[in-house]
């Protein structure tokens, strides 16, 4: 399941969404949060509609090749945000935790480099960071 | 020649904001026409377009998916779009 929202989300739905099918030895859920910038300034959170939904089903897909895994949830908001507010939620489940473990990380650390969102806090729009590349690209040699 | 050459192109987050442009129909500039040339012909609208565009950290998708290959061929009704570095998660 993966889904381009504006609404906020509930982890611990998000959380038992992702133990539905059963048989799940493991489930891993990262929620990403605005970090605290310029108070009482907006976030805005772009995204190249239809893209944004392709690139994710790809990594989401990728995922699922490289690890056995029983479910993959993700969600992804855009609009106005504040500080403190849930941006990004990845759940995985499966049989063993090694794999929720490696493929959550997987998926997030691709998604900072291949999904078309940006960040502009205030008026300031967000430079991309080249930690974030090399995370991407760990996964990439591997 | 009835025939469309029509494209749409796309400017995101930092660089449509730079440009004043988000969103835009235009006849393809050449046939054929690379990634390339659609980008020269572009910066020809001013410094700043010339400045956005070819910088080395300009991404461009073709009909959204990366494109990475300046010398790719344009076809009419392709949709391109020209955006910065992702930013999101």
């Amino acid at each position: 399941m993966i889904r381009v929202q504006h609404e906020d989300f509930d982890q611990n739905t998000e959380y038992r969404a992702l133990l539905q099918k059963g048989e799940s030895g493991a489930a891993v859920t990262f929620v990403g949060l605005v970090r605290e910038f310029q108070d009482e300034e907006k976030m805005l959170l772009q995204h190249y509609p239809g893209m944004t939904e392709k690139v994710l089903e790809k990594i989401v897909e990728t995922a699922h090749k490289r690890w056995d895994l029983q479910q993959v949830n993700l969600i992804h908001r855009i609009g106005s945000l504040r500080s403190g507010d849930q941006i990004v939620f990845v759940g995985v489940s499966s049989k063993h935790r090694a794999e929720a473990f490696s493929a959550c990380q997987y998926i997030m650390d691709i998604l900072k480099t291949q999904a078309p969102f940006w960040k502009k806090e205030g008026n300031t729009w967000v430079d991309a960071k080249s930690s974030d590349e090399d995370a991407a690209t760990q996964w990439l040699e591997k | 020649m009835s025939e469309s050459k029509a494209i749409t192109v796309l400017y995101f987050a930092s660089l449509g904001e730079a440009l004043g442009l988000t969103k835009e129909t235009l006849t393809l500039p050449c046939t054929p026409c690379t990634i390339n040339q659609l980008k020269e012909f572009l910066s020809g609208r001013g410094e700043q377009w010339k400045i956005r565009l070819e910088h080395s950290n300009t991404l461009c998708a073709v009909n959204q998916e990366l494109c990475q290959n300046p010398d790719h061929a344009v076809e009419p009704d392709d949709e391109i779009a020209f955006f910065p570095p992702v930013t999101g998660g």
